[in-house]
């Protein structure tokens, strides 16, 4: 009992600008710390999306504002800005979806091999990335 | 160090989260397939995509219910979320309980507001 409950390095004030950005991530570290982001940045804009689903289901009138939001904008947030937010929505909820179910499927499966964590991890990038582009692409009517 | 695992932990009043982590799991599938019923519904209803079609889809009482139902769960999933990234980053007691509060307050406030949203179609 000497060398194995030797104590473990302890890393303290890492600076957020000079040592985090030398981690070499992996995809699967990627996935990992964008489903917190994501889940953390729909927690912040859980209101938004309240005020989304009011507005949208509410009556044709505050329908009609629902729609002015993303062409006129709405307050002091023009149109495109608004866009933005909500295209950030997609991404975030497209990424923790997916990105969960993997999750859940390792769980429930116990497929934790190194090779199939970084080609889940791969795909959960290419396809949270790649459908937000094509829903981003919708939303700034470039089709 | 005290050891707090294994055959030696301190066990009174801790659930070591197992509970939290398996409802974390039974929340996530269920927010998963309602979004996937909710796309059906856009995607297999008739006429164009507006504000009828849209209002129709949480208009019958059980898609109410199971609205709520799935409010509740996201509740729910968003606390254990949260809790974990508070839990990992913000160390001082007085701050994160501040934080954890907050976080309820938030996530009750914007379930009152859904519901009300919800019985109003």
């Amino acid at each position: 009992m000497t060398e194995v409950t030797r104590k473990r390095p302890e890393f303290r004030n890492i600076n957020a600008f000079t040592d985090l950005t030398t981690y070499r991530m992996t995809p699967a570290a990627w996935v990992s710390i964008l489903h917190r982001a994501s889940g953390g940045l729909m927690f912040l804009l859980l209101p938004l999306m309240v005020w989304l689903f009011d507005v949208s289901v509410s009556s044709e009138i505050s329908f009609a504002g629902f729609t002015s939001a993303f062409s006129a904008g709405v307050g002091f947030v023009p149109g495109w800005l608004f866009k933005l937010v909500v295209l950030a929505i997609i991404w975030a909820y497209l990424h923790h979806l997916i990105a969960g179910v993997r999750h859940v499927y390792m769980d429930a499966t116990h497929k934790v091999t190194k090779e199939f964590g970084k080609s889940t991890a791969l795909a959960t990038l290419v396809l949270s990335i790649g459908l937000t582009v094509v829903l981003g692409a919708k939303l700034f009517g470039l089709y | 160090m005290a050891v707090n695992y294994g055959t030696q932990r301190i066990t009174p009043g801790a659930h070591f989260g197992t509970r939290d982590w398996l409802a974390q799991r039974i929340t996530a599938t269920l927010l998963t397939l309602f979004t996937l019923l909710v796309i059906a519904e856009v995607v297999f209803s008739s006429g164009p995509i507006g504000y009828e079609s849209w209002a129709a889809i949480f208009a019958p009482q059980w898609m109410k219910a199971l609205t709520l139902a799935v409010f509740v769960s996201l509740g729910y999933h968003v606390w254990v979320g949260m809790r974990n990234i508070w839990m990992d980053y913000v160390k001082p007691p007085g701050i994160r309980l501040g934080l954890h509060v907050f976080t309820i307050v938030w996530l009750v406030a914007c379930m009152g507001w859904a519901v009300q949203v919800l019985w109003r179609i």
